[in-house]
C-alpha cells in the first residue's frame, strides 16, 4: 500500500518534467534561431533590426489600437447585458450564453466569408479600415467573454449589491460604474486581457480582409526574414504570458481576500 | 465473505472487538496520534470526540487502513491488521458527505462491495433492496446519488458499508454536513440500526450532543491522545481533567483560593477532586457547572443578577461577582421568578469535588 | 446549429413562464423586460448572424444570385471532398493524442499544490498556447523543426537527416505536430475541471468496500470520467478543424485543409468568381463542428450534474 502510493506520487514529476521540456523546447529553438548571424555565429543582430524593421511598429500600433478599442467596445455591450442578465432576467441566462458560445461553433474563416458580403457596400470608414476588424473582434471574444464575467457575477452578492445601491439613491449609470464594477473588477481584467491577447494574434480575419495588422506583417515578413519573426513571435507570446500570469496571481490573492465574506463561508 | 441470503436481522452477527495499542502517526512535524490506546468491546458504539486536529479521524482511517502508522498496532477480534491494505479489511466506512459513486444509481452503490466479492446478480440485487429497506429508501434505489438530499445521501453511504457485512461499522462525521432536523433524526436511526445490527462501531464527531446521545462511550481525544474514555454520564458528571470538564458542557470559570485538600470559592469551601498542584494560598480558577450554582435573591447577597434567558423547565441566569467574574446558573424556572435584573442574589455551590482550570 | 436551437428553446420556455393571458400592458411590461438585451442582440445579429446567414444563402447562389446545388455538390467531390477527409484525419489526430496526452499532463498538474506558482504558471502558458498563438506557433516551429532548425540540425549532426527521409514540416505530419502543441494545452484547460469534480472519497470508499486500484478506475473513475474526456476530444475536434492561422502561415496556402481551401477561394488566390463554392465548404464546415459541439454540449451538461 505505502510503495504503491509513494510511487503514485512520483509519476507526475516526470510527466511535468518532460512536458516542461516539450513545451519549452519551440521557446528555446525560437530564441536561439532569432540569435543567428551569418556563418554559423550568433548575435543579437535580428533584435537590433527590429525596431527599425518597416511595417513593424505602424502594424503592431493599428493592433493596439483594435486591441484598445474590442476591450472598450467588448466591455461597453457585455457588462451590462450580463450584468442586467444576471438582475432582471436569470432566466434568459442560458439564452445569452447560448448566442455567446455560437462564436465557437462558426470557424473564423467562415465568419470572414460573411463579413464581406455583408459589409461589402458598407461605408468605407467600417469596411476599408481596422474598424471592422474591432467590430468582428467583439464576436470572436464572446465566450470567453462571456464567461469570466458571468463567473465574475455569479461570485458576488449581485442583487444585495446593486439594491443597497439604489435604495441609496443610485441611478443605474452609477450603480453599473461604482458598484459593479469595482466588485468584478478581476473578472472585467481578465476579460480584457484575453480580447488584448486574441487580437494581437488573430490572423485569419485581419488577413482575409487585407488589413496590415501585427501577425499579418509577422507572416508577410517571416516569408523573407525569418529570423525577425520568430523573434517578434517569441516575444508577443511571452509578454501575453506574463499578462496572464500576474493576473492570475492578482485574482488569486483577491479570491483569498474575499473569502471571508462570500455568504457560503458563514 | 459469507453473504447470508435471509432478512436484515441476519445481519446480526456476534460483535468485533478493536484495540489500538500505542498508535502514533505524525505529518511532518504535527503528530496526528501520539500513543493512542484504545478498546472497543464487541457490539459497542464508541465515539470519538475532540476538537479539530486532535487526531480523531486519523484514528478511524487507521482503522479503516486508509492511512498508514508510525508505530503502534491495530487489533481487530485479537488479531494484527495493521499491515492489512484497505480493501482487505472489511470495514464499512460511511464518509462526512460526497462518497457515492455519482455514475452508479442507488442500488449498485449498494450493491458495489458485494458485486466485487462476485455475489450473483440477483442476490445482490436482493440484498441491496433489503439495505434500502432497513434505511427507508427501498422505493430510491433506482435514483442517482445527485437526485438525493444529503440525508438521504446519507442514508444511501449508511446502506452501502453495511452491505458488505463489515467487521466494524466507521462513521467519519457522518452527520456534519446535514442541517440541523436531519441530523438529530437521521443520529437517532444510526443508533438503532446499530444496536438492531449489533455491529461494532466507532464514530468519530466534534459535536459533543451527538457524541453523548449516540454512544455507550465516548472517548475524549486531545493532541493524539485519549484523555477520557467513559460513558456520557460519566463523562459529563465525573470528568477526569479539567480538557475533558470543559470540552464537554459548560463550565464556569470562578476564582478561588487553595487550602490544602480545599479550595474558596467566593466564601464557600469546595472539596477538589484531585490533589491541587498548587501551594496554600495560591489564586486558581475553579470549573463549576451551571447546575450546580444555586442563586437566591436577598437584598445582602454578593452576585448581581445581570441578564436571564427562559429554556423551558430551566432558566439561565447570568449573574455578577464583586470581582468581576461572571457566573451562569441554570435554576429551576419556578424559583427564578425573582431573579430580575438588577436584583442582588446570594450564591452557593453544590457540595460536589470540583476540578481547577488548567494553566491558571 | 443545433446548439443555436435548444437554446433558443430554453429562452422561450423562460419567457412563457409568465403568467398566461397576457393584455395589452403585459405585453409592454415583457417587450420592456427584453430591452436590456436588444444591444446585444442587434450587435450579435449584426456582426455575427448576419455574416453566417449570408454565408448560408450564398452557398445556394450561382454568381448572379440564382438559386443552384452546384456550389454544394462540388464542395463535397474531388479535391474538396478529398480536402475534407484530410481535415476531418488531421482533426481526429491531433484531437486524440491531444487528449490523452493533455489529460495525462493534466492530472500530474493536479498533483501540486493548488495555490503553487507551477500550477499559476502552467494554467497562464495554457491560455496562451491554446487560444492565441496560431502564427507565432508556426514561427516557433519553423525554427524547431524547420529545414534549418534547431531539432532538425540535431539530429542531422547525429546523422538523421529527418528532410532528406521524407519529412516536412509543411505537410499534414508537420501540422499535426504543431497542432498537438496546442491541442495538449486545450485539453488541459477543458479537462481540468473534470479531475477536479473527482472526489478522493470515492477512491477511499472503493478502496473500502474492498475495490483493487484496477477494480475502482474500471468501475468508478473510468465512467466518471469517460464522458467528459469524449466531450473535450470533440471540442479539441472542433478547434482543430477550424484552425487557419497556424496551417495558412506555415504552407502559404497550400494544403489540401478546408480552412486554407476557402481561403484561397476568397480571396481569389486560385479562380476567380468562386466565392459562393468557398460560402459552400463554410456551410460545410458550420454543419461538422455544430454537430461535434452539439454533442459536446449534451455529454457536458449530464456530467456536470456528476462532477458539479
Amino acid at each position: 500500500m505505502s510503495t504503491q502510493r509513494r510511487r503514485a506520487a512520483r509519476w507526475p514529476v516526470i510527466v511535468l518534467v518532460v512536458a516542461g521540456l516539450y513545451f519549452l523546447l519551440p521557446m528555446v529553438a525560437s530564441l536561439e534561431f532569432s540569435l543567428r548571424d551569418v556563418h554559423n555565429t550568433h548575435s543579437f543582430a535580428a533584435w537590433g533590426r527590429l525596431l527599425s524593421y518597416p511595417g513593424l511598429l505602424d502594424t503592431l500600433f493599428t493592433s493596439l489600437w483594435v486591441a484598445f478599442g474590442t476591450v472598450a467596445l467588448t466591455l461597453l455591450l457585455m457588462v451590462p447585458t450580463v450584468s442586467w442578465v444576471h438582475l432582471r432576467r436569470p432566466k434568459l441566462k442560458r439564452f445569452v450564453e447560448g448566442i455567446s458560445l455560437l462564436p465557437l461553433v462558426i470557424p473564423p474563416i467562415v465568419l470572414v466569408n460573411g463579413v464581406l458580403v455583408v459589409f461589402q457596400d458598407a461605408p468605407e470608414i467600417v469596411n476599408g479600415t481596422p474598424l471592422i476588424l474591432v467590430f468582428e473582434y467583439v464576436i470572436l471574444a464572446l465566450p470567453f467573454t462571456y464567461r469570466t464575467l458571468d463567473a465574475g457575477l455569479s461570485a458576488i452578492p449581485l442583487a444585495t449589491l446593486v439594491e443597497a445601491a439604489r435604495g441609496l439613491g443610485a441611478s443605474w449609470p452609477v450603480v453599473l460604474l461604482r458598484v459593479v464594477l469595482p466588485n468584478i473588477r478581476t473578472a472585467v481584467l481578465g476579460a480584457a486581457l484575453l480580447n488584448l491577447a486574441l487580437v494581437m494574434g488573430e490572423y485569419t480575419l485581419s488577413s482575409i480582409l487585407l488589413m496590415q495588422t501585427f501577425p499579418v506583417w509577422m507572416v508577410s515578413t517571416g516569408r523573407t526574414d525569418a529570423g525577425v519573426s520568430v523573434a517578434v513571435s517569441l516575444l508577443s507570446l511571452l509578454i501575453v504570458f506574463v499578462l496572464l500570469f500576474l493576473l492570475s496571481i492578482v485574482s488569486g490573492r483577491r479570491t483569498r481576500e474575499l473569502r471571508p465574506f462570500t455568504p457560503s463561508a458563514s | 465473505m459469507t453473504v447470508t441470503e435471509a432478512a436484515p436481522e441476519a445481519v446480526k452477527r456476534a460483535g468485533t472487538s478493536v484495540e489500538f495499542r500505542g498508535l502514533r502517526r505524525s505529518f511532518g512535524e504535527v503528530a496526528a496520534l501520539d500513543g493512542l490506546d484504545l478498546a472497543i468491546a464487541p457490539g459497542e458504539l464508541v465515539a470519538l470526540l475532540g476538537p479539530s486536529g486532535c487526531g480523531k479521524t486519523t484514528a478511524l482511517r487507521v482503522l479503516a487502513g486508509l492511512e498508514q502508522v508510525d508505530a503502534g498496532e491495530v487489533l481487530v477480534d485479537g488479531g494484527d491488521v495493521t499491515g492489512v491494505p484497505a480493501n482487505k479489511r472489511d470495514m464499512g466506512m460511511v464518509f462526512q458527505s460526497y462518497s457515492l459513486f455519482p455514475n452508479l444509481a442507488v442500488r449498485d452503490n449498494v450493491a458495489f462491495g458485494l458485486r466485487l466479492r462476485g455475489v450473483a446478480a440477483a442476490t445482490r440485487r436482493r440484498r441491496a433492496q433489503e439495505l434500502l429497506e432497513l434505511v427507508g429508501l427501498d422505493s430510491h434505489g433506482h435514483r442517482y446519488p445527485h437526485q438525493l438530499s444529503g440525508g438521504q445521501q446519507q442514508r444511501v453511504a449508511l446502506a452501502r458499508a453495511l452491505a458488505i457485512e463489515p467487521r466494524v461499522l466507521l462513521l467519519d462525521e457522518p452527520l456534519s454536513a446535514l442541517d440541523a432536523q436531519v441530523r438529530t433524526q437521521l443520529r437517532d436511526e444510526i443508533r438503532r440500526l446499530q444496536l438492531r445490527v449489533g455491529i461494532t462501531t466507532l464514530f468519530v464527531t466534534h459535536d459533543q450532543e451527538e457524541a453523548l446521545s449516540i454512544a455507550d462511550r465516548v472517548g475524549v481525544m486531545r493532541s493524539g491522545r485519549l484523555e477520557q474514555c467513559d460513558t456520557p454520564a460519566e463523562l459529563y458528571q465525573r470528568p477526569a481533567t479539567a480538557f475533558v470538564a470543559e470540552f464537554v458542557g459548560t463550565m464556569n470559570h470562578v476564582p478561588g483560593v487553595v487550602a490544602g485538600q480545599e479550595v474558596v470559592v467566593a466564601g464557600h469551601r469546595l472539596t477538589l477532586a484531585e490533589p491541587a498542584g498548587a501551594r496554600d494560598g495560591q489564586l486558581v480558577k475553579v470549573l463549576l457547572r451551571p447546575e450546580s450554582v444555586t442563586l437566591t435573591a436577598e437584598a445582602d447577597g454578593q452576585a448581581l443578577v445581570s441578564d436571564r434567558s427562559f429554556r423551558g423547565a430551566v432558566t439561565r441566569v447570568t449573574a455578577t461577582l464583586p470581582d468581576g467574574t461572571t457566573l451562569l446558573a441554570d435554576l429551576p424556572s419556578v424559583t427564578a421568578a425573582d431573579l430580575q435584573p438588577g436584583a442582588q442574589a446570594a450564591v452557593r455551590f453544590a457540595p460536589q469535588p470540583v476540578l481547577l482550570a488548567e494553566g491558571e | 446549429m443545433t446548439v443555436s436551437n435548444t437554446t433558443t428553446r430554453t429562452g422561450a420556455a423562460g419567457l412563457s413562464a409568465a403568467p398566461a393571458r397576457p393584455t395589452g400592458r403585459r405585453w409592454v411590461a415583457r417587450a420592456a423586460g427584453l430591452l436590456g438585451l436588444l444591444p446585444f442582440l442587434a450587435y450579435t445579429g449584426l456582426f455575427l448572424a448576419a455574416p453566417v446567414v449570408m454565408v448560408v444563402v450564398g452557398a445556394f447562389q450561382d454568381n448572379d444570385g440564382a438559386f443552384t446545388t452546384d456550389n454544394v455538390t462540388t464542395a463535397v467531390s474531388d479535391q474538396y471532398g478529398r480536402a475534407f477527409v484530410t481535415s476531418i484525419e488531421l482533426s481526429a489526430l491531433t484531437a486524440v493524442v491531444g487528449a490523452v496526452l493533455g489529460a495525462v499532463l493534466a492530472q500530474a498538474v493536479l498533483s501540486r499544490r493548488p495555490d503553487g506558482v507551477l500550477r499559476k504558471a502552467v494554467t497562464s502558458a495554457s491560455g496562451v498556447l491554446a487560444n492565441f498563438g496560431g502564427v507565432q506557433l508556426a514561427f516557433a516551429f519553423i525554427a524547431t523543426l524547420g529545414s534549418i532548425g534547431i531539432v532538425t540540425k540535431a539530429l542531422a549532426a547525429v546523422g538523421l537527416d529527418i528532410y532528406q527521409g521524407g519529412f516536412t514540416l509543411f505537410g499534414f505530419t508537420g501540422i499535426a505536430i504543431v497542432y498537438i502543441y496546442f491541442q495538449v494545452p486545450l485539453m488541459l484547460i477543458v479537462f481540468t475541471p473534470a479531475l477536479e469534480g473527482m472526489r478522493e472519497q470515492w477512491r477511499e470508499a472503493a478502496e473500502n468496500l474492498g475495490a483493487t486500484r484496477w477494480q475502482y478506475w474500471r468501475h468508478v473513475a473510468g465512467p466518471v470520467l469517460l464522458p467528459p474526456f469524449l466531450a473535450s476530444l470533440l471540442l479539441l475536434f472542433a478547434n482543430s478543424l477550424s484552425a487557419f492561422a497556424t496551417a495558412e502561415a506555415l504552407t502559404n496556402g497550400i494544403i489540401g485543409l478546408v480552412p486554407i481551401q476557402i481561403g484561397a477561394l476568397v480571396s481569389g488566390n486560385v479562380v476567380a468568381d468562386q466565392q459562393n463554392l468557398g460560402k459552400a465548404l463554410g456551410l460545410g464546415m458550420v454543419i461538422v463542428v455544430g454537430l461535434v459541439m452539439a454533442v459536446y454540449y449534451r455529454i457536458q451538461r449530464r456530467t456536470a450534474r456528476w462532477l458539479g
